[in-house]
């Protein structure tokens, strides 16, 4: 065991002596670089990272109190005020001493859990949850502006978070149902935001005329780029979107007459409720929304708004997907998922069939393209990068592929919890792969594993297992 | 025909480069059927290590050129065949069994934690790269368009050249290699005869890893510049490479390497700088429509 932790750190200690151990820095002068040595913060990773090691090694063969303990004495350190080399060793220290005890207390928690829901009370307690959390999500969003919580700082983050739900939802159709791995869907959610971002600037068209249209655009693009490559196999597939994606994103910041290069489109026009615009003052033959509703003039008016947007948005995308998958087409998109020689046997056109999910898919990232240029007011290829579409990956893969509540908590997790925690910086970035592994390694089904199937072939008996 | 020449000499160096990182997915593919999306980051990772390297070389007063050379090759080898070991035994190995998609998706993560973990602890700032070769050998000159081959670029072609057919021999001649090619036909049937698959499938990743590391070293050298994002286009490129050839096929790797860096140079000189990396996704794309077994590549049969 001791042997086993030492193997660990050593490798821990391979990894970072060079990496970590030298940082080097700018120094301004001819010569470049020169070093920071950083070998405390070294010594005090590989001394965590062993004992964790150790720590695990004990909950698996079941002395929990001493994993516990071991985890407790590292929170203790972590937090104490203790002089480390970094902040961020505190952090780490910490972390790892709250993992090894989640880790020691597990096999007891989920004995208990088990426990609870066999009990009646429990078994109705977690149907009611399955049934009615969606409704309780739902109606928390809905009332969410008129609470006391419903400040600048939380709407504009919940306007964020919708849009990565609508968007994962989009996904979902994509890579959950039709079973596609689609690593450029950002491509259609940047033909969305351009070609409102184009079509209000030059040709003064309003939200709601564009927003059909740049529907079409990205589904149109779906098509486009679908038709050729949807023959190809999973990760085949993966890494094509993937090429389609960064060339869509290529020819954005190239083309310069057409997009403005890197520098962007500016001063979009924002979504305008029956032609009444959200401003202090309305340009010449409009009308601002508070001369309408007749209220006083206030910010927030136009970010509840733009939440009610994206809310309704959403909500059209969910629905959609739930009514598509019990028509015959949605039915074959989760068939061919599961056995695609099956499918081609039984007679179901593979390619047609991807592809109504490809388009469909990329019609919503339109729509939240364009509402995302709306909101933004100004757009550039900066924010259509192969990061984005990792990310909106991560929320379906996390939510558990084709649950539509798991997206919604994925994006809550994944979304809001970092922007929460914007001063981490690029930790959260790094903690945003670590999790993308720890949870395929841990839970490769996702949070919300369970998934109702669309269609039994006997009733489901009550207390059964279905 | 001095210009064409000298784009010549420029595209093969890139393309030696882009061949020894698409070896590593070639073969990870070959033998475990995975896109290791992490592999463009040990390259990263390698040419930080080799940095570093450089630097602890000039500290410690190594003057001579050929030393620190061989000294940070075999250093950045190692350290970064860590990397490819550590990444497959805690991201990859798990998941082996698990559903189709999960081991590509782990290794997103891996690349995302990978490249922020660099940035973190070195800094998002390009990274200078010492000037250990500089010169070169002017061959011909027409209508005074010398063609010139610098030394750097020579080094770059025999060091890959003398990996290549190193590790040629080595797949080809050796029990490792004997045991590699059997686990990439048949895992079950190598277990069943007495190969250890983890270890070889490990040992896949460390080969990948240092030929990556190696890369990482002659970029840094090339373009004198690095910073924690290069992986990424890089691996894609790369992976563009591998696929080209012909996946799973090692002299297909090697050639499509060759080729990815003679489209990209060409396409930058003769058409435009800024869509050469378009080009080069084009490619990508037309390939695996148009032939997805690539140019040495077996087709693969589908089987029920």
């Amino acid at each position: 065991m001791l042997k086993d932790a030492g193997l660990t750190a050593f490798v821990a200690a391979a990894l970072g002596i060079f990496v970590v151990g030298f940082r080097t820095v700018d120094v301004g002068s001819r010569t470049g670089l020169e070093f920071d040595y950083q070998f405390a913060d070294l010594a005090v990773a590989v001394a965590t990272i062993f004992l964790g090691r150790l720590g695990l090694s004990l909950a698996a063969i079941g002395l929990r109190w001493p994993a516990i303990g071991l985890g407790v004495v590292m929170i203790a350190a972590g937090a104490s005020p203790l002089k480390m080399p970094s902040g961020f060793l505190h952090w780490f220290v910490a972390l790892g001493g709250v993992l090894l005890v989640i880790r020691a207390m597990w096999p007891w928690a989920n004995d208990v859990a088990t426990a609870a829901s066999r009990t009646p009370s429990g078994e109705l307690f977690r149907r009611a949850g399955a049934k009615w959390s969606g409704g309780l999500l739902l109606a928390a969003a809905v009332v969410m502006p008129f609470t006391p919580f419903g400040d600048q700082k939380t709407m504009d983050l919940g306007v964020l978070i919708l849009t990565y739900v609508m968007l994962g939802w989009g996904l979902n159709i994509v890579v959950g149902l039709a079973g596609l791995l689609d690593l450029g869907y950002v491509a259609f959610y940047a033909v969305g935001a351009y070609s409102y971002a184009l079509l209000s600037t030059q040709h003064g068209l309003g939200f709601w005329v564009v927003l059909p249209l740049a529907g079409m655009m990205a589904a149109l693009f779906g098509i486009l780029l679908g038709f050729p490559v949807l023959r190809l196999r999973g990760d085949y597939l993966a890494i094509v979107t993937l090429g389609f994606g960064e060339i869509i994103r290529l020819v954005i910041l190239n083309w310069f007459d057409l997009t403005n290069g890197p520098a962007g489109i500016g001063s979009i026009p924002g979504p305008t409720l029956f032609g009444a615009v959200f401003a202090e003052t309305a340009p010449p033959g409009k009308q601002t929304v508070s001369e309408m509703l007749g209220i006083p003039f206030d910010g927030i008016h136009r970010l509840i708004f733009l939440y009610y947007v994206i809310l309704v948005l959403a909500l059209i995308t969910n629905l959609f997907t739930q009514r598509m998958r019990r028509l015959p087409v949605g039915r074959a998109w989760e068939a061919l998922r599961e056995d695609e020689t099956a499918c081609r046997a039984l007679g179901i056109n593979p390619t047609n069939t991807k592809l109504t999910a490809f388009a469909v898919g990329a019609m919503f990232a339109g729509f939240a393209g364009s509402f995302f240029a709306a909101k933004q007011r100004f757009i550039s290829p900066e924010s259509f990068a192969f990061i984005e579409s990792a990310i909106i990956l991560a929320i379906v893969v996390l939510g558990g592929m084709g649950s539509q509540i798991g997206v919604v908590l994925a994006a809550i997790l994944l979304i809001g919890l970092p922007e929460w925690f914007r001063d981490l910086g690029n930790y959260r970035m790094l903690a945003f792969g670590l999790a993308m592994v720890l949870i395929m390694v841990f839970r490769p089904r996702g949070l919300v594993a369970h998934r109702e199937p669309s269609l039994r072939l006997h009733p489901l008996r009550p207390g059964g297992s279905g | 025909m001095a210009y064409f020449s000298q784009q010549l000499i420029n595209a093969i160096t890139l393309g030696a480069i882009y061949g020894l990182i698409a070896i590593g997915y070639t073969m990870v593919y070959g033998i475990i059927g995975m896109i290791n999306f992490a592999h463009g980051e040990v390259f990263m990772i390698g040419a930080f290590i080799s940095l570093i390297g450089f630097m602890i070389c000039s500290l410690l007063g190594i003057g001579s050129a050929p030393v620190a050379i061989l000294l940070v090759l075999l250093t950045a080898m190692a350290f970064s065949a860590v990397y490819g070991w550590a990444v497959e035994r805690a991201a990859y190995r798990p998941l082996r069994g698990s559903f189709r998609l999960a081991p590509l998706i782990s290794a997103i993560g891996v690349s995302i934690a990978l490249q922020n973990y660099v940035q973190l602890v070195q800094g998002a700032r390009p990274k200078p790269g010492p000037q250990i070769v500089t010169g070169g050998l002017d061959l011909f000159s027409i209508d005074g368009f010398g063609v010139r081959v610098s030394w750097l670029q020579i080094i770059i072609v025999v060091v890959t050249v003398v990996l290549m057919a190193g590790f040629t021999w080595l797949i080809a001649s050796t029990s490792l290699g004997r045991r590699q090619r059997a686990c990439e036909q048949d895992m079950k049937m190598a277990a069943l005869l007495g190969v250890n698959v983890d270890r070889t499938i490990s040992l896949t990743f460390v080969l990948g890893a240092s030929l990556a590391a190696v890369a990482g070293m002659l970029f840094l050298m090339y373009y004198g510049v690095i910073d924690f994002f290069i992986g990424f286009l890089a691996g894609i490129k790369a992976f563009t490479a591998a696929v080209l050839g012909g996946i799973g096929s090692l002299p297909g790797a090697m050639l499509g390497g060759l080729l990815i860096g003679l489209i990209e140079v060409f396409w930058a000189a003769y058409f435009s700088s800024e869509y050469k990396d378009v080009a080069v996704f084009a490619i990508l794309v037309l390939v695996l429509i148009f032939r997805p077994s690539g140019l040495l590549g077996k087709p693969e049969i589908e089987k029920v």
